[in-house]
């Protein structure tokens, strides 16, 4: 499925919710708690997503020119909305990555779901998805 | 006090407003309070009939306004029974207050060994200058311990305080939980040593009667934000002996007798340390917000709050998954918890779309986060415009919240 369609189908998930900030967030803690087990050992500083108010822990591997990311938070509504970027972002190529504009999050209204210091660590989190798929395109490209 | 609590939610425009759906309820208080009709009145009332500078203007303007910031100082003299009016001092806040001391008192007298005594309870802002200072002087900073309940050691408080003691300065009510302590024993057992003692009463003017001469504090600090008044304007207590001991905090305007390219004479307390233009529409709106308070009661408002606190201390602790951070014996209305297996944050969102306003995090006293080995706390915490039914909306919210996961 293409960014654009994985998009479309959150939109529509989320547009059932409606306004309900309720059960919105129940929602995202809901789809947190499906992201696969990150291995504790994996959970330390240098993974450590800078300019979250929660931890989030992030780490990205590549295979047949894709790049998978596993991440994890303390929180569980942080680890609801990586679950989201994951679920739009993972599994693709650098160049996938590194162009996908990610319109749903405006589009669901995460922004006053969410709160300003929240959507900056969203914020903070997709940079770093950006960052690593930038590092592998220039190590697939050697 | 002779209105009922719909009269009083009436006099604070903020209340009310729905949030994300719901009515608000406004549970942060500690870390500020609303503020009065009153108080939002003064400050455009200044602003659109007497601003102009105070103290030195020629006009009709200037003498107005002048009047009507000395009688803030006035108030806030009666508020906490000070000697007299120039032992008052507006600063920007607690943390200016702890600063200024700890920039003139502590570089006048603390020196290489000396020893200054904080609590595991304080506010990063009652810990920081210190540590500074300590840095700077070779001096050396002290900790009381506290026990499981969130309440100070006296037996190791009674162990540190020694002859090297020069300073205590602690905080009278600890923000993150609440707890009340016993400052009349910390301040005697501290001039039996010859130490002065500062009290931090960010959290306890707004609460509690304070009484600096019954207390016999040297110092205390607090914010007028809350205490139903602006942000950005604090007050400094000192004892005069002390404050005209110490040397300016600031040079400029308005704190000088005399300036020559020779030498500067320092003016008169309390001006010596209000160098610069004072917050002025703030400090004369401050004054309505003490009216309110005194046209209350404090006896009302503890009484009020008290209540408050016992009735959700009853409906909370039957939660499952409840678990309270500090249970002192003496508390003012603040309930800082966790409930297990949930993030306070996750705890915090899913609060405000109730519409309550609570504060999550580590309140910044993470050294007392840490002596409970925890990231932070939920808290919640009442003031005088708070209702029991609002408290019925906590428990319901706190409830479903704690069931997820309990």
């Amino acid at each position: 499925m293409s960014v654009e369609a994985i998009q479309n189908e959150i939109i529509e998930e989320f547009s059932i919710l409606g306004d309900d900030k309720e059960s919105t967030i129940f929602y995202i803690m809901e789809i947190g708690g499906s992201l696969p087990e990150m291995p504790e050992s994996d959970k330390i500083d240098q993974n450590i997503i800078k300019g979250c108010q929660s931890k989030v822990w992030l780490t990205a591997s590549e295979k047949d020119g894709k790049i998978h990311f596993q991440a994890d938070s303390n929180t569980d509504i942080t680890k609801g909305l990586i679950s989201l970027l994951i679920r739009v972002l993972s599994n693709r190529t650098p160049e996938e990555i590194i162009q996908a504009e990610l319109y749903f999050i405006d589009k669901i209204g995460m922004g006053s779901i969410i709160g300003s210091q929240r959507s900056n660590g969203l914020a903070s989190m997709i940079k770093q998805m950006k960052m690593y798929a930038l590092a592998y395109q220039a190590k697939l490209n050697v | 006090m002779s209105l009922n609590i719909q009269e009083i939610r009436a006099l604070f425009p903020v209340l009310h407003q729905e949030v994300n759906g719901k009515p608000l309820i406004y549970f942060d208080n500690a870390a500020t309070t609303q503020k009065p009709i009153s108080v939002i009145d003064a400050l455009s009332a200044y602003y659109k009939n007497d601003n102009s500078n105070i103290h030195r203007g020629a006009h009709a303007l200037a003498d107005r306004a002048t009047r009507y910031y000395e009688n803030t100082r006035t108030l806030l003299q009666q508020f906490l029974n000070a000697r007299e009016e120039a032992e008052i001092i507006f600063t920007k806040g607690t943390t200016e207050g702890i600063n200024l001391v700890a920039s003139t008192f502590g570089r006048k007298f603390i020196n290489k060994g000396d020893e200054i005594i904080i609590s595991t309870l304080e506010h990063h802002s009652n810990i920081v200058p210190w540590q500074m200072l300590c840095e700077e002087k070779g001096a050396i900073l002290k900790i009381i311990p506290i026990n499981e309940a969130g309440e100070l050691d006296m037996q190791a408080f009674r162990g540190l305080i020694s002859p090297s003691t020069k300073l205590v300065s602690i905080v009278h009510v600890s923000n993150a939980l609440g707890t009340i302590n016993p400052v009349e024993e910390i301040i005697e057992l501290s001039h039996q040593v010859g130490a002065k003692v500062l009290l931090d009463g960010a959290q306890s003017t707004s609460h509690l009667e304070v009484d600096v001469q019954a207390l016999g504090c040297d110092f205390l600090v607090f914010s007028a934000h809350k205490l139903y008044g602006p942000t950005g304007l604090g007050v400094l207590y000192g004892k005069r002996d002390l404050l005209d001991s110490m040397p300016p905090y600031q040079g400029g305007g308005e704190m000088i007798k005399e300036v020559t390219f020779a030498k500067t004479t320092y003016n008169e307390l309390p001006f010596k340390f209000e160098a610069g233009t004072p917050n002025i529409g703030d400090v004369i709106a401050f004054g309505k917000a003490l009216e309110f308070i005194n046209h209350i009661g404090k006896k009302y408002i503890k009484a009020h709050e008290d209540e408050l606190l016992a009735y959700a201390n009853d409906s909370l602790s039957q939660i499952k998954g409840f678990n309270p951070v500090g249970t002192a014996k003496d508390k003012i209305s603040v309930i800082s918890f966790n409930i297990n297996g949930m993030h306070p944050f996750d705890v915090g969102m899913m609060l405000d779309a109730n519409g309550i306003a609570v504060r999550t995090g580590h309140h910044c006293t993470q050294p007392l986060m840490q002596r409970f080995g925890i990231e932070g706390t939920v808290r919640a915490s009442f003031s005088v415009y708070n209702t029991k039914s609002e408290i019925d909306s906590l428990v319901a919210s706190v409830s479903k919240i704690a069931k997820l996961k309990n």
